[in-house]
């Protein structure tokens, strides 16, 4: 499978703090790659130099063959770039399918028109259907992040950057949260997910990278990472991660 | 019925004011930023008016046609080439700038037309009425204004809940940030919310130009209308601030009855009450 999203060299480091670490990672066409690491490790910020919110110190960033290092994340959001926030940033003033409709039509690039029913559609996968006229600011949090996941799905992403999706979810929750984002793998949507709720994540990824203080430390079949003896190291709670792992 | 008379006066008076006010609340709400030259800004849409007069011969209230694009391209322009670069989480660049901008335009007209003060003249229009019994009538001038601002208020409100460029300015003003990464760009969005504006202060300098002599200082003062009239009516709600204008002109028309200088006095004191017993205004945008 070819590339779809390359980082080559990138770093970055706020005042003293190193975020990123000459990082090399790419991601597969239609692959599902997660990344784990503690808190700081710069996890977000990764996302942050991929949607070109962050502009990274030096490196380059590849999307579909061109490099968009220096572009601007409307523009990247317009070539198939979307994520999600880990603390969902609705517009909380439009009702919720009004925030869709405004990701579907400028993100996609189409008129309001061409997009109602992709949307409407989206809101009944994401099991919104029945809070569509809501205001986005007085929906729960569960809602809330499905909102964060469906506006991100709205743009018509071909690489999809997930940030902590899973983080406070009850268990049934998070399994349909699970089997969501593997609907949205199967039609052919690139996944890069963040989070700490690992089983979840082993569910869903083909590959797995551990990241911390701004390096890649390891990276292979996410079963066999997560017991690697440098990852549990440096991993808090050891037996936790273990016994997710086998959850 | 003399009473009747000046509250009806105020009130088709009241449009103006809110009309003043759309485009100063338009502004504020999609990028908040306060424009300062926005009194100047009508002023100089005035002044086009009276160029655009004089060369063509046409009416002053056809003129729109030309004055309209013209204002709104302007909006455009300054906004990409200038406000957009002071704006961030500072309130204060583009106070700043625009304050300055409010300088050079006073400047600048006076420089051109000098302090002298003209007059469109649109014709029988200005002194044509029409009876509604009861000895009152209502002038065509004044009321052709107040229609006007009640179509740019319900125009503003479709544009801003019925159409995508509308659902473009609240995402942006919820959230710029955010908004980028759904594919809209800011600066483009910011400049048609400007052109917007300045579209509405096309309208409303031309109605400026056709009801009373204007030079180039009296931008100020429309600014503080439009400061009151949002304030009055309550920031983020249109039709609150077609309010807010009705009760600042009702209230001006009134100090005037009682007594010719308590014309600008009364529109203050009423707007202080307002300030002072509901600083949220009279019909704030509803949250939650």
């Amino acid at each position: 499978m070819p590339p779809i999203l390359t980082l080559e060299k990138i770093s970055k480091r706020f005042g003293a703090v190193v975020v990123a670490d000459n990082i090399d990672l790419t991601l597969l066409r239609g692959e599902a790659l997660g990344i784990i690491g503690p808190n700081g490790a710069g996890k977000t910020t990764l996302f942050g130099i991929v949607t070109g919110t962050v502009a990274p110190d030096s490196g380059r960033v590849m999307f579909e063959g061109h490099d968009v290092t220096r572009m601007k994340p409307e523009h990247r959001c317009r070539m198939g770039l979307a994520r999600s926030f880990q603390i969902p940033q609705p517009f909380g003033g439009m009702t919720v399918f009004e925030n869709l409709v405004v990701a579907a039509a400028f993100g996609g690039g189409r008129s309001e028109r061409e997009v109602y029913a992709g949307c409407a559609g989206l809101l009944e996968r994401c099991g919104l259907a029945d809070k569509a006229n809501r205001r986005a600011a007085s929906l729960t949090l569960l809602d809330r992040k499905r909102l964060e996941l469906a506006r991100a799905l709205a743009t018509g992403p071909r690489v999809l950057l997930l940030d902590e999706v899973a983080g406070g979810l009850v268990e049934h929750e998070t399994a349909a949260l699970v089997d969501l984002i593997n609907d949205v793998r199967s039609t052919g949507v690139s996944i890069v997910w963040i989070e700490h709720v690992v089983h979840a994540l082993i569910a869903v990824v083909d590959r797995l990278v551990v990241l911390h203080e701004g390096a890649l430390i390891a990276e292979g079949d996410p079963p066999e990472v997560i017991r690697r003896p440098e990852v549990t190291e440096i991993y808090m709670g050891l037996e936790e991660l273990g016994l997710e792992a086998d959850a | 019925m003399e009473w009747l008379n000046t509250i009806l006066q105020g009130i088709l008076l009241g449009g103006l004011y809110a009309m003043f006010a759309a485009g100063l609340s338009l502004i504020f709400g999609v990028m908040r930023l306060v424009n300062i030259a926005h009194g100047d800004l009508i002023v100089l849409a005035a002044y086009v008016a009276l160029v655009t007069v004089q060369a063509l011969g046409i009416n002053p209230l056809l003129s729109l046609v030309i004055v309209v694009p013209v204002m709104a391209l302007i909006g455009y322009v300054l906004q990409r080439a200038l406000l957009n670069r002071t704006l961030g989480d500072d309130l204060l660049p583009p106070l700043l700038v625009t304050f300055g901008l409010s300088v050079i335009i006073q400047n600048g007209l006076l420089e051109l037309f000098t302090a002298d003060s003209v007059k469109l003249n649109a014709g029988a229009v200005e002194i044509e009425s029409i009876a509604v019994g009861g000895g009152l009538a209502i002038g065509v001038l004044p009321l052709i204004q107040f229609a006007l601002a009640v179509a740019v208020i319900a125009g503003l409100q479709w544009l801003f809940y019925r159409t995508a460029i509308g659902r473009a300015f609240r995402a942006t003003s919820d959230d710029p940030s955010s908004a980028q990464l759904m594919g809209l760009n800011n600066s483009h969005v910011f400049g048609l919310a400007m052109a917007l504006s300045l579209a509405i202060v096309a309208i409303v300098g031309v109605l400026l130009a056709v009801r009373s002599n204007f030079d180039p200082a009296i931008g100020p003062a429309r600014l503080i209308f439009g400061f009151e009239a949002v304030i009055i009516g309550g920031l983020g709600s249109m039709w609150g601030t077609l309010a807010g204008g009705i009760i600042l002109g009702v209230a001006q028309a009134i100090g005037a009855q009682l007594d010719p200088g308590w014309n600008l006095l009364a529109g203050h004191i009423a707007f202080l009450v307002v300030l002072a017993l509901r600083p949220q205004g009279l019909f704030p945008k509803v949250q939650g």
